[in-house]
């Protein structure tokens, strides 16, 4: 009985992971053979990345733009789903057509309207001058903070989404059961409606960080000389220097430290609890 | 789970001329009760007769249009539910499903600030009282929907509410399961005095468990009174049809008798003699109610003690619907309609064929004028 319900099930799979193993598994061993061999096996692009502190630095920068974003997406997302979520059906459906516009737009076109707007003479800064909050324009463009505030814009979507199909299912009765034995708002919110939209937060958090490790035309076009991510680095050892090789060994190590970083999360947030029926 | 000490017993709750409207909607309708402290009572009505609404207006989760809810004299309506003090139970149990039963028990009392060691002394209890000692360290998933349920009444108990609300808590139990739940929640509620007020749509329930009912219909209330009064003295056709079963004949009331009974005359010719639940004028339309466990067989035994005034017709037997440990007939009164009786299979019973020919009798005292309404 059970056997054959794993074979169903099985079969249903089947399309997905034959797709997945020629377009995914196959070019990965590809890359992963690729960073060990160039005529003959060796492991000396392995040893250029932990050798040379730049491409350590590129990574450090890398992982740490990543979790400001993934931190600038939170704070700016949690609440914009906890109002989706609680507004009623119509008011929900126009605000996340709101959410969802940008993904109607390319990321170039996007990105470079963030450029307009940012720019020293940009809008931003008009304002912000006319305001009287600033004397002189500030920089928000060609570094960090330019970078960042690109790359959460585009990546919001992805954290609301995320967090609002967990708050979608969570029962309003709840909150009012917590009201009818005394809580507040504020203690409704803290002890029943947060922990119960946690698995959001962890796959919202998930999602973004990851996504924004391989970010590349955000930061290429935002970013200063001095902000350079590794899918950038990776693109100009395969475009420019024809360093394949090294390019490949690059890709292995991100995609090495990722699976790190994932296990790592696995492990405090148990994310089978997050896929597993709540209830 | 011992009765609240200092104040004895619930509190007594009034509702002042309740309402509730949506837009042009209206839900509830100027109801005005009085609940007297540490009583059952019962909302009981259809889907759409305004009983959750008015739950919900006492419990603070709607705000009424106009009227007010007095709990021991104290207004509520400027009060937010987490202010009232009121007990709850969800007919979705609503248990915290990422908190123990412990936990979940604890929550109000945490929200209180209550001592550590109070809270453990108390959860204990009120777990003792709904039978969940062991339990306290599962997770709500790991529960069935009965013991869901428990935890959500020692949920709402455990802060010794004065008053506890409940909207159908039983509704998702199963039959034999929401039986012994009822006997053990009406236990409960009289070990601690609590004033209980209850929503639901099953009459069963009401009349097991109430104290006073209720019934509601279209956002007003048609009568209230205790069980027994309201199954024997409906003041309504309504309620004389959603409380239980009732055969309905069509007829005219045509002169008043002296024992304050009316004589009526069916379409059929059929005469009887039945009580106004309103006061009736001669000549006027109206349907008459009779019970179908009141209407009994010529021939037995209980005919003979409903004495020389007793009504009586003749009928032809049509349809037997054997239930158990009852039979219900279907009896056929030729122009004057059809009725049901229902007869206890008991020992020694002789059951009239299909088609046999009978003889009714049943007592004045149980047959329920109502003006008739041109449908």
């Amino acid at each position: 009985m059970e056997g054959r319900e794993t074979r169903r099930h099985l079969l249903l799979l089947l399309p997905a992971l034959l797709l997945l193993a020629l377009l995914f598994a196959y070019p990965l061993l590809g890359i992963v053979n690729r960073s060990i061999y160039k005529a003959g096996y060796t492991l000396q692009f392995y040893r250029q990345i932990f050798r040379v502190p730049v491409y350590l630095q590129v990574l450090a920068g890398t992982f740490k733009v990543s979790a400001v974003v993934t931190l600038v997406c939170l704070v700016l997302g949690y609440p914009l789903a906890y109002v989706l979520a609680t507004r009623r059906p119509r008011t929900a459906q126009l605000l996340m057509i709101i959410v969802v516009l940008p993904f109607f737009t390319s990321i170039i076109v996007r990105t470079y309207a963030w450029m307009v707007l940012l720019g020293r003479n940009g809008i931003v800064n008009q304002y912000l001058m006319a305001l009287g909050f600033t004397d002189k324009p500030l920089p928000l463009l060609y570094n960090q903070a330019g970078v960042v505030i690109g790359m959460s814009y585009v990546l919001l979507p992805y954290m609301v989404l995320t967090v609002y199909s967990v708050m979608r299912g969570i029962d309003r009765g709840l909150v009012r059961a917590a009201h009818s034995l005394g809580a507040s708002r504020m203690q409704a919110f803290r002890r029943v409606f947060l922990p119960l939209s946690l698995p959001g937060i962890a796959g919202g958090t998930l999602l973004v960080f990851i996504l924004s490790l391989g970010f590349f035309i955000t930061p290429a076009l935002m970013g200063g000389p001095g902000d350079m991510m590794i899918a950038m680095l990776i693109e100009r050892e395969v475009e420019i220097t024809l360093n394949w090789s090294f390019a490949s060994a690059l890709a292995v190590v991100l995609l090495a430290l990722t699976l790190i970083g994932f296990a790592g999360y696995n492990r405090i947030v148990r994310l089978e609890r997050i896929f597993e029926g709540r209830g | 789970m011992a009765p609240p000490e200092g104040i004895g017993g619930g509190a007594e709750v009034r509702l002042h001329e309740l309402t509730k409207t949506y837009g042009a909607v209206v839900a509830v309708r100027d109801v005005s009760l009085t609940i007297a402290s540490g009583s059952f009572f019962t909302l009981l009505g259809p889907s759409g007769s305004g009983k959750t609404t008015t739950l919900m207006m006492v419990a603070g989760f709607a705000y009424p249009t106009r009227g007010e809810v007095f709990v021991d004299g104290k207004p509520m309506a400027a009060l937010p539910p987490q202010k009232r003090d009121l007990g709850m139970v969800f007919q979705s149990y609503a248990v915290f499903p990422h908190l123990t039963v412990f936990d979940n028990v604890a929550f109000p009392l945490q929200i209180r600030k209550t001592s550590r060691l109070e809270i453990l002394h108390r959860v204990g209890a009120a777990l003792e009282l709904v039978r969940l000692t062991g339990y306290e360290q599962r997770l709500p998933r790991q529960l069935s929907g009965g013991e869901q349920q428990r935890v959500a009444l020692a949920r709402a108990l455990v802060f010794r509410p004065r008053v506890l609300l409940m909207d159908e808590p039983l509704g998702a139990l199963d039959k034999k399961l929401r039986t012994h739940m009822q006997l053990e929640l009406k236990h409960i509620q009289q070990h601690l005095h609590v004033t209980v007020i209850y929503v639901t749509h099953d009459q069963e329930e009401a009349l097991t468990m109430s104290d006073c009912v209720a019934v509601m219909q279209g956002g007003g209330i048609e009568q209230v009174g205790p069980p027994a009064e309201l199954y024997d003295r409906p003041a309504s056709r309504f309620v004389a049809d959603f409380l239980g079963e009732s055969n309905f004949l069509d007829a005219v009331a045509v002169s008043a008798s002296d024992e304050g009974h009316w004589r009526c005359r069916a379409a059929g010719g059929l005469e009887f003699y039945g009580v106004g639940a309103v006061p009736l004028e001669a000549g006027q339309p109206i349907t008459a109610a009779v019970r179908p466990e009141k209407l009994v067989q010529a021939e037995d035994a209980g005919a003979a003690a409903l004495g020389p005034g007793a009504n009586t017709c003749k009928g032809l037997v049509e349809e037997a619907i054997y239930v158990g440990d009852a039979t219900h007939y279907r009896v056929g009164l030729g122009a004057d309609g059809t009725v049901i009786i229902k007869v206890p299979n008991r020992v020694g019973a002789r059951p009239p064929a299909t088609g046999a020919a009978v003889v009714l009798a049943w007592s004045p005292e149980d047959t329920r004028l109502f003006p008739r309404v041109a449908a």
